[in-house]
């Protein structure tokens, strides 16, 4: 609808283009909307209406409300939520993001910036949907992409997870969260402890006592946090058991090259943390070697001043769960790598068959167990299919996505875990060129590969005695064995 | 269809709430699904005063949706509205501002006007910031209100609160963003505001402060361009006139203080979890910060890789275009660029694009390795694009050239079609940029074209053929025989490339050629293709000599076989930095709607004195610096060697040690503003006295803009948070400062006369910081003029805890996190002199206490040391020597300055834990070749760290120490010195004490901690009647606690 046919021309594209932000869009939409009813206010129109599209000054804004609207998409194409806020745009335009989407062989490959006549399409692609914001001017892309993944958090936050049928069992929810989350296109409330006061998340208790007692997930309590010094804290929290549980979780990203020799290896780190601490506890949180972090991002809710001077976090905790840091290991370190895959594979040209065997076993672990351990491999496409024995786990290869996955499980060092067999290839193609990449994943538990160990937590401002708990994790990141 | 919204209606008509909800929800599950439920309009709107939260929050959902549609019936509605506006419930009066506003009916226009004027000067902040939401709404439903709703904006940007800040910002962008003067008295506000606003409205205010800067400030840039243009032209120069040059241009470029302002305060925002703040800040730092300081985003921009794909695409974007210009930003990193099987293609095209610009003679020989992994990758459009990399890299790195062009000759034997056209393509590009000697390569191609089918390939190979056809005579001949052949069979592309070949071989080789040639062209004639027959006509006339062809054929030699020029193999993102990085017309590489143009630098800076503010907190420290040379032409401007080094010795070494980066950064601004007012000292005087009649008549306005502001803080009081009421404390005290700066002015002969007299060591702490300094400039010589303005640190993450319990536990270093060390709320600016120029052989130095904590550690206090090179020789290898310290005390000594210009100065910070006690730290102050002792005496009121507490706890600590731990004494204090306002500012400045509400007018009570011990200081100052006042200090260390009550007697004391 507000697709409109005349496209102005670069010199009067701002004249138009600017107040229309709503105002044109919006003029030419209460003729349509107001001409069938016949209802058309005959003052109101005469008035604002029409004048405003002539004199409107050629003055470009920023922004005419960031986020004009938003459509839901699922994997096979299908518009299942749209929502307004400002005036309504036409499903229609979503045409264009098909076209990309055709366009572009896998979802991942789907721009994520698409410009149609009018407007621009920014979106995410999450847990199999694309969010597709709809924007009709110039605005920092990444404002709009980063909203749009706090938008998806916050359904996961509450919801568990967010899927297609999760969304449409709960669309009335999911339209509150949104209304709150989005004043006039600009965001309003994305703190997820705000939003859950506002508007209660669904559980299955209070859905039957709901239906029951006929109250509702609105809360009607004045969401305090909107206007506390911390807006990211509820006041008046309660708990019998007071805990705070902190873990580390360091990922290694690393590319091993063909020999086993490191090409590239970071260890990025989080700090997540699940507080449930009654009133306003203040904590500190104070590493042994906090030199190790190089590079980090903070929670809103932790003062930058005292990081810089002393390298203490020091913060008023957000109640239940977030993440309160994350870091980067500065590049000086080395990197310690846990685990070594030997490879064997091997096409032959003259015969449609290759040999298959990797061997996974821990090198750096600190004395502890690698366990978790999960290896995939994106086989060519000229593989027909895999005969594989594995001494331990299992695997699966998909033979059209070409996909091989191992779930291996835990090393055992005295017996290490190997898969072994024979790859069948398409008659008649030549060999490929490169052997497959192999991606890890795995886990230790008890070891922050960088060293990073927290020295104290402590906690001013309440009377009782908290539980406190640390635990730290190693975890594959990005890490790929090329072969 | 009709059947169940009948059903709906009966739903909404029912008694029940229940009833009801269930209707509403289908309805908005209808909305939700892009259903029309607009017929349901009568039947909703009549629910929208119902008294169940739930049902009219959908009832709001669906007049947003639908009002515009209904309008009639809408404006039943807006009663309910009208009526809500006046909630006692701020959320409620907030709810039904937006929902007003949402609606988008024309004739409730005036309604809309009247509802968001009174929402911004409502109490709560949450519905001014509702209010500033609801003016964009306004502004696009009637752009005619635009004068009224700017009024509603400029009142909204006076708003302290952070809640509202974003959002006006947003607003102001919308409505009026050429409106840059409505944003001056705000600047420094919102520069100081902007950690603890939202992250949205970070974003917002960033990029609004982005374009008010390069309108605003002189380019830091500038000077660099100058550097080269003055070093080529005078290159006949003598080193001595150069040196005068260099002398008289160095200073003339200072950075505005407020330009440094934007800068360190929006730094810490590098490290915000939202990745469009990084990029918001990165960009900032792009476009506005000096090019030594910019390189401190590339670490977190690098970082924001880690985070999802869309994401990863925006920033791999902005770094491809910065990395073009400044390559030095990201070569550290160029392993994070490497290329993952499991990025998305456009991730890693878009990573090769970043390693190709990052490439250098140094880095090649990894960088091809890795593309060798790349080449043989299964995603073939990723290898496709990894060969022009490889290409680009072999013509911008002459090194590698060769290497290159082997490397992708090997290529040409494999497999893959596309592998293989894209090389021949790359090499075609290459050869032309290097003809000589490369007749082996081609002739390798040519044998090729028996096996290539992809078009773009024949045709390349055809044409390199063509064009070297002189290198290989042997073999052109018979490929156009071969391709004669084959002629009908090719693609376009190829034909016109075979009829460019024989075009070619017929003015060189016409003998073997020309049969084969007109066979060709005559094929040529009959293609289907008017393309081809119109080239073939063409060639023929010009080639074949007849009587018609005319004059053109004596020429087809040089058409044919003119020297072309080389491609220009270059980047995609060569010309993307003239948008604004970090927007979407950068991310499109075209102009978005609504796309505003970054300014470019004005030439001449505009008056900075539009930022002074009456009451903002910043304001007294730039009214320190009068008459700041400004109007200098540009093209004067010269950043001297000297500087620049400075820049790049201070941002390495930021880089390396974390913590004390920032205070470094801020000596360095010092530092210049030394050298300017140093070297503007002839104007200065008379400026000077200018701008002091100027000052004190802002005095006068900002007293009274004052006093009123401060009611209204009164009155706004009710339901504001803590820490806004601190902030608007420390307001106050900011401002009563600049009345009593005022005010000493107006006796200053008695001040001369003081100062003259009076020796350093006796001076009283707590003498005001301007009288002294004004009266240096007449009195002391210039050379010796030195005065240090710290801008104040803001408080900003200000938290108050009620127990200070574990404070008293005496860990001093974890305590302090109850302690609000940014609390500080004044800096003297008072410095003491180190070493004489006299004493020192030219070499001057100064050093204040800059009292920002916890630089070296919780103990150690903080001085900063400015040492300034009054000789005509460069001073090198300043540093500290041997310590004679007493027993206990440590110090922290400051790195040793490598080099320090005649007439340069440089500001140091070190660190002196004095043990709590007034003795003297002697140390000796080195260069290359002498030492001169020096000694610090610090003030007792140095060793303190301001403790905030509140009033009961303060009772209580008091009442924990009597007797033996307290000393009082009665003073006099000064009629002018009683109001609450002066004495907070007089007591705070002459010791570093920390605020302590209190609920009696006459009892001010200030607290502190020892640096060293952590013990508890407590101060009360009670006023009696016929003006005396009672000063008791409580404390553990009696002496420090008598010694302090001996520095603060004179403080109030005093006129």
């Amino acid at each position: 609808m507000a697709e409109r046919a005349a496209r102005p021309g670069p010199g009067t594209a701002e004249v138009f283009v600017r107040a229309p932000g709503a105002g044109l869009a919006a003029a030419a939409l209460r003729a349509r909307g107001a001409g069938p009813t016949g209802a058309g206010p005959v003052g109101g129109r005469g008035l604002c209406g029409e004048p405003a599209r002539g004199f409107a000054p050629p003055q470009p804004g920023l922004a005419a409300a960031m986020i004009h609207s938003l459509f839901l998409i699922n994997a096979s194409g299908d518009i299942f939520l749209e929502k307004h806020w400002k005036s309504v745009v036409s499903r229609s335009v979503c045409d264009y993001f098909f076209e990309a989407q055709e366009r572009a062989s896998e979802a991942e490959n789907v721009p994520p910036v698409i410009p149609t006549p009018h407007h621009y399409l920014l979106s995410v692609y999450r847990h199999k949907i694309f969010f597709v914001a709809v924007i009709q001017s110039e605005v920092p892309p990444l404002f709009v992409i980063e909203f749009l993944h706090r938008v998806v958090d916050t359904f996961q936050d509450y919801f568990g997870v967010c899927s297609e049928v999760i969304i449409k069992d709960n669309v009335v929810v999911v339209y509150e969260v949104l209304e709150e989350m989005l004043d006039n296109g600009f965001p309003l409330a994305t703190e997820s402890n705000i939003l859950k006061e506002l508007i209660k998340p669904p559980t299955i208790l209070r859905t039957v006592v709901n239906t029951i007692t006929g109250s509702t997930n609105v809360g009607d309590q004045l969401p305090t946090g909107q206007l506390s010094v911390v807006p990211w804290r509820r006041t008046g929290v309660k708990y019998t058991n007071n805990e705070a549980y902190f873990d580390v979780i360091e990922e290694i990203d690393a590319i091993i090259d063909k020999s086993g020799s490191t090409i590239t290896a970071e260890i990025q780190g989080v700090i997540d943390a699940c507080v449930k601490l009654t009133g306003m506890p203040d904590l500190t949180l104070s590493f042994m070697n906090p030199r190790l972090l190089d590079d980090v991002s903070f929670h809103p809710c932790v003062r930058f001043k005292r990081w810089e001077s002393e390298r203490i976090l020091s913060f008023i905790p957000p109640d239940g769960n977030f993440r309160l840091l994350s870091y980067h290991v500065s590049a000086q370190n080395l990197v310690a790598i846990p685990v070594y895959v030997k490879h064997n594979i091997s096409f032959r040209d003259s015969s449609s068959l290759g040999r298959f065997e990797i061997t996974v076993g821990p090198k750096q672990t600190m004395g502890k167990t690698v366990e978790g351990v999960m290896v995939t491999s994106q086989m060519p496409k000229s593989v027909l299919n895999m005969t594989l024995t594995p001494s331990q786990g299992t695997h699966v290869f998909d033979p059209v996505t070409k996909l091989l996955s191992w779930d291996v499980g835990k090393i055992n060092p005295q017996k290490l875990p190997s898969l072994k067999g024979s790859v069948s290839l398409q008659a008649g193609t030549s060999k490929p060129d490169e052997n497959p990449t192999i991606n890890l994943q795995f886990k230790i538990q008890q070891l922050a590969i960088s060293g990073l160990k927290v020295n104290r937590l402590d906690m001013y401002g309440e009377k009782y005695k908290p539980f406190k708990g640390i635990k730290y994790m190693t975890k594959a990141g990005k890490f790929q064995v090329r072969t | 269809m009709r059947n169940r919204n009948e059903d709906l209606k009966q739903m909404l008509e029912s008694s029940k709430d229940s009833a009801k909800l269930d209707a509403m929800k289908r309805i908005v599950g209808m909305i939700a699904k892009g259903k029309n439920a607009s017929e349901l309009f009568p039947a909703v709107v009549k629910n929208v005063a119902s008294k169940n939260i739930e049902i009219k929050k959908l009832v709001y959902v669906y007049l947003m949706r639908y009002a515009e549609e209904q309008q009639d019936l809408a404006l039943l509605s807006i009663s309910t509205f009208q009526r809500a506006l006046k909630d006692p419930n701020q959320l409620i009066r907030a709810s039904a501002l937006r929902v007003l506003s949402s609606i988008r009916v024309p004739i409730i226009v005036p309604i809309m006007m009247l509802a968001i004027k009174e929402a911004s000067s409502d109490l709560s902040p949450y519905v001014r910031k509702n209010a500033a939401h609801a003016i964009q709404k306004l502004y696009s439903l009637d752009p005619e209100q635009k004068e009224m709703l700017i009024e509603v904006i400029e009142k909204l940007l006076k708003d302290r609160s952070t809640l509202v800040a974003g959002s006006v910002v947003m607003a102001f962008e919308e409505v009026c963003p050429d409106r840059i003067d409505l944003i001056h008295k705000n600047y420094r506000k919102l520069c100081n505001l902007l950690v603890d606003v939202e992250e949205w409205g970070q974003v917002v205010i960033i990029h609004m402060l982005t374009r008010y800067a390069r309108t605003q400030f002189l380019s830091p840039w500038k000077v660099d361009e100058v550097v080269d243009e003055y070093s080529e032209s005078n290159f006949y120069e003598s080193d001595e006139e150069q040196k005068e040059k260099d002398q008289k241009l160095k200073t003339i470029y200072t950075m505005d203080p407020d330009h440094r302002l934007l800068l360190r305060n929006t730094k810490p925002l590098l490290q915000s979890r939202n990745a469009a703040v990084v990029m918001a800040v990165a960009q900032l730092y792009w476009h506005l910060a000096p090019k030594s300081e910019a390189g401190i985003v590339s670490k977190s921009l690098v970082r924001l890789l880690r985070s999802n794909r869309e994401v990863q695409y925006i920033v791999l974007q902005n770094i491809a275009t910065m990395s073009i210009q400044r390559k030095g930003m990201f070569e550290p990193y160029l392993k994070s660029f490497y290329v993952r099987s499991t990025d998305p293609t456009m991730i890693k095209t878009l990573k090769l694009e970043i390693m190709t610009n990052l490439a250098n003679e140094a880095n090649i020989s990894t960088l091809l390795r890795e593309f060798q992994t790349y080449v043989k990758s299964q995603d073939k459009q990723f290898a496709a694009a990894t060969i022009q990399a490889i290409g680009r890299c072999a013509t911008n790195i002459t090194e590698v050239t060769d290497t290159c062009l082997n490397g992708l000759v090997c290529l040409l034997s494999n497999r893959d079609e596309i592998v293989v056209a894209e090389s021949v393509v790359v090499i075609k590009k290459l050869l032309q940029t290097q003809p000589a000697h490369h007749g082996e390569i081609i002739k390798h191609m040519a044998k090729l074209l028996d096996n290539i089918t992809v078009p773009v390939a024949r045709a390349s190979i055809l044409w390199l053929i063509g064009e070297y056809c002189e290198r290989v005579p042997k073999i052109a001949p018979d490929v156009l025989r071969k391709t004669a052949k084959s002629f009908t069979n090719e693609d376009d592309l190829v034909k016109l490339q075979i009829l460019n070949l024989g075009a070619k071989l017929y003015l060189t080789n016409s003998k073997q050629t020309k049969l084969l040639t007109q066979y060709v062209l005559n094929l040529g004639k009959y293609d289907q293709s008017y393309d081809i027959r119109d080239r073939t006509r063409f060639i023929r006339q010009l080639i074949v000599p007849n009587e018609k062809s005319g004059a053109l054929s004596k020429y087809a030699k040089k058409i044919f076989l003119a020297q072309k020029p080389a491609p220009l193999l270059e980047s995609p993102f060569k010309d993307r930095d003239h948008f604004q990085l970090g927007t979407l017309s950068h991310t499109l590489n075209s102009r978005a709607t609504g796309y505003l143009e970054l300014s470019d630098w004005p030439e001449v800076a505009p008056d900075p004195s539009v930022r002074n503010v009456d009451v903002a907190e910043s304001a007294k420290e730039w009214t320190g610096i009068p008459g700041k040379p400004k109007k200098e032409k540009p093209t004067e401007k010269f950043y001297s060697e000297s500087e620049e080094e400075e820049d790049d010795s201070a941002s390495t070494s930021s880089s390396g040690s974390g913590s004390a980066s920032e205070s470094e950064k801020e000596d360095e601004d010092e530092g210049s503003t030394d050298e300017s007012s140093g070297s503007s000292s002839p104007s200065e005087e008379s400026t000077d006295s200018e701008s002091d009649s100027k000052e004190s008549a802002a005095k006068k306005r900002c007293r009274a803009v004052n006093e009123s502001d401060s009611q209204d803080i009164k009155k706004k009081a009710e339901g504001i948070s803590i820490k806004r009421s601190t902030s608007s404390s420390s307001d106050t005290e900011y401002t009563s400062s600049d009345e009593c700066s005022s005010d000493s002015k107006s006796d200053s002969e008695s001040g001369k006369s003081r100062n003259a007299t009076s020796n350093k060591k006796e001076e009283k702490p707590a003498q005001d910081r301007k009288t002294p300094k004004t009266q240096d400039m007449f009195l002391l010589d210039l050379d010796d003029f030195c005065p240090v303005t710290t801008p104040v640190a803001v408080p900003t993450a200000a938290v108050l805890s009620p127990s200070l319990a574990a404070d008293l536990e005496g860990l001093s270093l974890s305590s302090s996190s109850v302690i609000d060390v940014t609390m500080q709320v004044s800096v003297p600016t008072k410095t003491h002199e180190l070493l004489h120029r006299m004493s020192g052989k030219g070499l001057a130095a100064h050093y204040h206490f800059s009292r920002q904590p916890g630089i070296f550690g919780d103990r150690m206090v903080p001085v900063q040391v400015t040492v300034t090179n009054t000789t005509d020789q460069k001073i090198e290898n300043i540093h500290i020597g041997e310590k004679k310290l007493p027993p206990g005390m440590r110090m922290h000594e400051f790195n040793p300055i490598e080099c320090l210009e005649p007439g340069g100065s440089i500001t140091a910070t070190m660190g002196i834990d004095f043990c709590d006690s007034t003795q003297t730290a002697s140390f000796q102050l080195c260069t290359k070749d002498d030492h001169f002792s020096v000694n610090i005496q610090p003030p007792v009121g140095e060793l303190l760290l301001p403790v905030t507490m509140s009033e009961k706890d303060f009772k209580k600590e008091q009442g924990m120490l009597t007797g033996m731990n307290e000393t009082s004494t009665t003073i006099a204090v000064a009629p002018q010195n009683s109001t609450r306002l002066v004495i907070i500012e007089r007591v705070v400045k002459a010791a570093n004490l920390g605020v302590v509400p209190s609920g009696q007018d006459n009892i001010h009570r200030f607290a502190a901690k020892t640096m060293h011990s952590g013990s508890l200081m407590l101060v009360t100052v009670e006023l009696k009647e016929s003006s005396t006042a009672q000063l008791i200090i409580n404390t553990e260390k009696t002496v420090i606690g008598s010694v302090l009550l001996r520095e603060l007697k004179p403080v109030l004391s005093q006129g």
